[in-house]
Parts: C-alpha cells; structure tokens; sequence
C-alpha cells in the first residue's frame, strides 16, 4: 500500500467570513462536495433536507448548518470545524457566521487560522461587513488572506468588475494597514467555477482555483525556524516518584517558538534563574532537537524550581515581555459589560493571574473603524485598546512577534466564563 | 531549519497531547472515557505519551451496556493491566436493577441511550471533574461545534448556545461545584487520521476490527451481530459472515461492515474508498435529523 502519501501531508487551518448572504456556507460545501470529502449518507441526508424545504436544488450549506435552531432560521450560530484532505494536505476549516452580533465567534475562528477567506458579492463589491473581516484577520494576524470574489456568475464574469473589486479591497487593507499576503479569485460557489475546477467562464483569469491556492500557500511561518526565539512554556511537571525513576523531574510543554536543542542554555521566566537542557523527550524517546508546534519534556542539568506557568526562553534574550501592566487589544464576547477595576482572571497559555482593566484607552468603532476615546465600558463584540494590570507578573511576547504567547483571555470569577479575548500590543 | 516539516499527524498529536496535559493541570479528578473503540484507545495511548514515565494521572471508565462484544471487554482488561491504570465500570444493568432507568422495549430496543443516566450517576459517584471523550468534530454535525473543554452543569447537560469561546491554546476549565467538563483531545482528527496514527505508531487494536466470521442477520440494510441480546424479527435470518466493525459500541447499535481487510493497511485502503460515514452503521443516529443534538444536550458522550 502507498500509505507514504497519508502520512506525509501537512496540516493547514483556515477560516472563512462573509456577510449573511455571501454564499460562504455554499462554497465550503462545493470545497467538500467537489473534493469528494462528501459521503454518500451525507449527502442523502441533505438531499433529503432540502427537498422538505422544498429547495429546487440540493442546497450545499445544509451540509454545515449542524444545530437544530440554525436549520430552522437558516443561519449560522457558532463557529463550526470542518475537515477534508486532498493527497497533498490536510485542512481544517473554522466556519464562522457573519453577523454583526458574532464579531466574537469570527475572532475565535480566526485566532487559529494560517489563512483566512473572505468572501464579497460581486454585485455588491467591499461592504461594511467587508471591512470589518478584514480588520479582524488583521488584528488576530492571519499571515494570508484570501478574497473571493463570488457569485462572478451573476455578473456575467466581468473582468472589469472583478478588477474594481480588487482595486478596492487593496486600497481598503492599506488603510487598515494589513500587511498579509493577498490572493483574490473570481469564482462562483454555486457552480463550482474555479473552487476545484478551473473555470472556463473566466478565461481572463489565470491564476490558480482556491483548492490549488489552498494547497500550496507556504506554512513553514509556523513552524518555528531558527530565527525566531525559543519559547517553552511550561505546563506541566512529570514526576513519576517510583522505584525506577526516583528523583525524575521532567518539564512539559508545547514549543510556542523557535527550535530547542540539547545542551541550550536556558533562563526561566519570570523567576531568571539558568540552566542548561540535559534531554528533549517525546514519551520514552529521547531526541537532540525540537521545533514549534512539538509536545515535549524537558530535563535540565540543574535542580532549580519551575513551575506550571513559567517559561523557558534562551538565555541570552531580552526580548519577552515580564511585567504586570500590559497594553492589550481586547474583543469582548460577553453580554456582561466589561467593569474598569473589576477583578478578573488573567489567563495566557499556562499561566494565570488576578487582574484588572486598569484603564478602557480607546474603542474602535467597528463601522469607521475611528478610535473612540472617552468611554468607561465595552460591550459584547466590542474592539478596544486597554491598560491591564495583573497581581503577579506574567510573561508575554508581543502579537505580532508570536501569536500563541502573545495572546490571554479574560475569565469573570463570578460566572467562570471566558469574557474577552486580548492581544498583547 | 529549512527542511523542517511537520507532518499532519504529529501536529495532531502534539494539540492532543497539549490538551491531555491540560487536563492534569487544571482538573482534580479527570478520567478518560473509555469504550473500547478506536478512538478511546487512542486517546488512552496519547494520555500514556503525554506523561511517561509517569503513569496516566487519571482512571479509565468504562459505561458497559451488559451488551458488550467479549472482545472489547477482554481487550480493556489487557489494556488495564499493561498500563497500570485504575478501571472504573459502571453499569447500565445496575441502573435498570435500581430503577433508575427504564429497558427499552420492541426490536429495535437500545441500551444507548440509557447509559447516559449510568454515566451521569457514575460521574457523580467519584466525583469526576473531567471527563475525556475519543469524540472527534468530524463523527456527526452536532460535534462539529463542540469544544475542547466541553462546559455541562450540574445536570451534565450541553447548552450548544452558550458555549465558551475557545481561542488559540487557551482553555477555560473553571466551574463551580457540582458542574463537570467532558474533553476531546482528539476533537480535529477525522477517522483516517485515526487509522492513519494507529498504523504509524503499531497500535494493537480489538480484533473486531479486522475480518472475522461471524453469526449475523441484516436489518434495514446494515448488519448486526446475532448476539442473544438481540431480538431477531420472524424474517430475519442468522447467517454467518465475514465481517469486521468500523466502530464498536453496545452490540445493539454496532454495524457490521462485510470486509475482507485482515491489516491496518488494508483498514486504511477500505476507508479511502468508501463513501459512507463510519456513523452510517450506527442505528442510534438514525432517530432523527438531530438525534446527536438531542443526546449531547441531554449528557451522552
């Protein structure tokens, strides 16, 4: 069996955002269907679905509108993971609703991805909710962005009208000052045109179909290479206290940057003490290196006190973030409106701290996109620069340097719920 | 490194071990769900990698219907003693006995959905805090939007609409008491990475999962075992065929598939070929459009 293709694909996460009726359930549903990542049983059933709604043809967002209370309203609640694989990758697709009221569930779905969707109407070009996508891949630093220009279809495949779209859509991301990688497409979910199969009503276009896209968009940003810092945070210590491994202590983690070596001099933070890696370990193999995303453990050649929380960073780097006061960018997602002062639980990857919103900077207004100063609250899918202050110091890098240790979240004590979502600035 | 690359099944298994130890980290009492099939054996044996040499920091535990394959229970047991692990059972029987629930009646009678009521109680007996499933988002569209820290209050139930936002590797396991989480560390494999990992990293499995002859009868188009639970209809005939299991549950609600494979690489080759979901055999998801949804709500799996 030639099983050396199956083992040996990557991994690429994306998301997808559009406004309500941009087809974006449609074109993930072609991606599946044409892909054929599509079952028998599956699509059965939605064949079954759409003929007792008395649709005319075989509705493709049936295939992602999973909740009861979506397929009786015909939107999309919740952020929604779907898979499929070509012999090249594997790709895990975070579909997110695109009302305004879900700002929240777009920024979950983004905060994962390598690569995001957006979709525009050709009939309708960037709108609002345009825009607002695109600030959102920005701020949760998706390093592409990939716009499809749907429903080509209904505007007879102009060229001309494709271009315009384009030429808008680059001159709005300059003004948001995104600086992914942009890839546009004209295609038209419910026909499949250049989302597999090339199309042939586009002979202007020559760029590759979004699968192709999809396929060959580098990932290696992810996988820590040799210039960006090393970061273990610490998440765990092994400590099997038996007869066979008596004085064993071994510090579990996923590598979140750069690559670890053994024999590295490592400093832990925050506490600053040092010492050197005596073995990377992956369950009972021992290993002579380890790269980002890797769960590893790690023993050291001294005895010194790490705890869950801290962080392994090379020893001679300045360039993490140790302190209790931090400027974060901040979505809110709950309905209880954000309190200055109030005590909540800071939580990053590993570490947690009490903390607090020590001062409310500025909102961004979603439509203008404006800072609005002045004000003392947030409420829920609002977007906003904030002071936070934390009781004990945490450790943090900034975004844009490294997306999994520059990132917290907000937990209310009281109700236990994760209430905001912030990058550290 | 340039020439560095990460394959597909070592991210996976780097995000579900991440989560593994998450659960160490945050929960008091966590257990892992085990059922005998595929996916909590892999769950079991990525809960082994995450903390080697150390032993699994959390018991297995076991629902069993009374309506078990004897293969699966052999196959636990095995299981329990290799790793060293504490077992918990709990019993659907005990629940019947006790009145706490109710034997379906007719042909099509379940232990299914019955064993929601023995988990809850058992849950509550050792006062687990975290109970870690082999639930994959790509079994069932009810699954797809779940998380990795599944929320339940204090009657175990699902709320689909008020779910927490899960951002980049952060987990959320905080909650009062009396509440528990249900977790799925391998929520972002699909039944071919599953296979895929099996094989690269020579899991033993169940051999219910290869070909085997065996005594079965066909109901509505699918082929189940003829077990002595099993109430066979006047026109239903016992036949014996060769047939593996693509899943494994109770025996009542686990389709047979006719299969030749006898191999992983023979499992892996049948799987790329086929067009049915693994669920297409599962009599259980058949009810209704959103049979998953209701049970999920309820406390299943």
């Amino acid at each position: 069996m030639n099983t050396k293709g199956y083992l040996d694909m990557e991994l690429l996460r994306f998301t997808t955002a559009g406004s309500v009726d941009d087809g974006k359930s449609t074109l993930i549903g072609r991606l599946l269907y044409d892909s054929k990542s599509i079952f028998e049983d599956q699509l059965e059933a939605v064949e079954r679905a759409s003929r007792s709604r008395g649709n005319e043809e075989v509705n493709l967002a049936l295939l992602t509108d999973g909740l009861r209370a979506e397929r009786e309203q015909g939107i999309t609640i919740d952020v929604a993971y779907r898979y499929f694989a070509t012999p090249k990758r594997k790709f895990i697709i975070a579909d997110t609703p695109g009302h305004v009221q879900y700002t929240r569930n777009m920024v979950t779905g983004a905060s994962t991805a390598d690569l995001a969707i957006i979709l525009i109407d050709a009939r309708n070009g960037v709108v609002e909710q345009t825009v607002r996508h695109s600030y959102i891949a920005k701020l949760l630093g998706i390093p592409y962005v990939t716009v499809c220009i749907n429903k080509m279809d209904l505007v007879d495949f102009s060229e001309e009208r494709f271009c315009e779209i384009e030429r808008d859509y680059r001159e709005m991301s300059a003004k948001i000052g995104n600086d992914a990688q942009l890839h546009f497409l004209p295609i038209s979910a419910k026909y499949g045109d250049n989302v597999v199969n090339a199309s042939e009503r586009a002979p202007w276009y020559s760029g590759p179909t979004l699968m192709a896209l999809l396929e060959e968009v580098p990932i290696s940003h992810k996988l820590g290479g040799e210039l960006q810092p090393m970061r273990l945070p610490v998440q765990y210590v092994i400590r099997p206290i038996s007869d066979k491994f008596p004085d064993y202590r071994a510090y579990a983690g996923r590598l979140a940057g750069g690559v670890l070596h053994v024999g590295d001099a490592v400093r832990v933070l925050p506490s600053g003490m040092t010492s050197r890696v005596k073995a990377i370990m992956q369950a009972d193999k021992s290993q002579e290196v380890a790269h980002t995303p890797e769960s590893i453990s790690v023993l050291l050649e001294d005895d010194i006190d790490i705890s869950r929380g801290d962080m392994l960073v090379g020893v001679d780097d300045t360039s993490p973030i140790v302190g209790q006061e931090f400027k974060i960018m901040c979505c809110w997602f709950n309905a209880q409106p954000m309190q200055l002062r109030k005590r909540y639980v800071v939580r990053s990857a590993v570490a947690e701290s009490v903390g607090m919103v020590a001062a409310l900077d500025y909102r961004v207004d979603i439509h203008t996109l404006e800072p609005v100063t002045g004000e003392s609250t947030l409420n829920m899918n609002d977007i906003a620069c904030l002071t936070l202050r934390t009781s004990n110091p945490m450790v943090f890098d900034r975004y844009e340097d490294n997306r999994t240790t520059g990132s917290l979240v907000l937990i209310d004590p009281d109700s236990n719920e994760t209430i905001a979502a912030g990058m550290i600035g | 490194m340039k020439d560095f690359k990460l394959t597909h099944l070592k991210e996976l298994e780097a995000e579900s071990i991440y989560v593994l130890r998450e659960v160490a980290a945050q929960f008091e009492r966590p257990a892992i769900l085990f059922s005998g099939g595929k996916d909590s054996i892999v769950v079991t044996y990525l809960a082994y990698k995450a903390f080697y040499p150390a032993k699994i920091p959390f018991p297995l535990l076991h629902i069993d219907t009374g309506h078990n394959f004897r293969e699966t229970l052999e196959y636990r047991d095995a299981l329990v003693a290799k790793l060293g692990a504490q077992l918990v059972v709990g019993s659907v029987q005990e629940s019947i006995d006790k009145g706490r629930v109710k034997e379906e009646q007719g042909y099509n009678a379940s232990r299914n959905r019955l064993q929601t009521t023995t988990l809850l109680d058992t849950i509550e007996e050792y006062k687990f805090d975290a109970c870690i499933g082999g639930a994959r988002r790509d079994e069932e569209k009810a699954r797809a939007k779940e998380r990795f820290f599944s929320h339940r209050d204090d009657f175990g139930q699902w709320n689909p609409k008020n779910q927490r936002p899960e951002l980049w590797n952060i987990f959320n396991g905080r909650k009062n008491m009396g509440e528990h989480f249900r977790v799925f560390p391998i929520s972002n494999w699909t039944e071919m990475d599953v296979w895929q990992y099996i094989y690269q990293e020579h899991i033993e499995m169940p051999s219910l999962y290869f070909t085997h002859e065996r005594a079965c009868f066909l109901r509505d188009g699918q082929w189940l075992a003829a077990e002595p639970c099993m109430r066979l209809k006047p026109d239903e005939q016992v036949e014996v065929r060769r047939v593996r299991c693509r899943t494994i549950g109770d025996i009542s609600c686990t389709g047979l598939t006719l299969s030749e494979a006898n191999t992983l690489e023979d499992i892996i080759e049948e799987i790329a070929a086929t067009r049915i979901t693994e669920r297409g055999g599962r009599a259980d998801d058949k009810r209704s459009e959103t049979s998953m949804e209701d049970r999920k709500k309820e406390g299943y799996f």
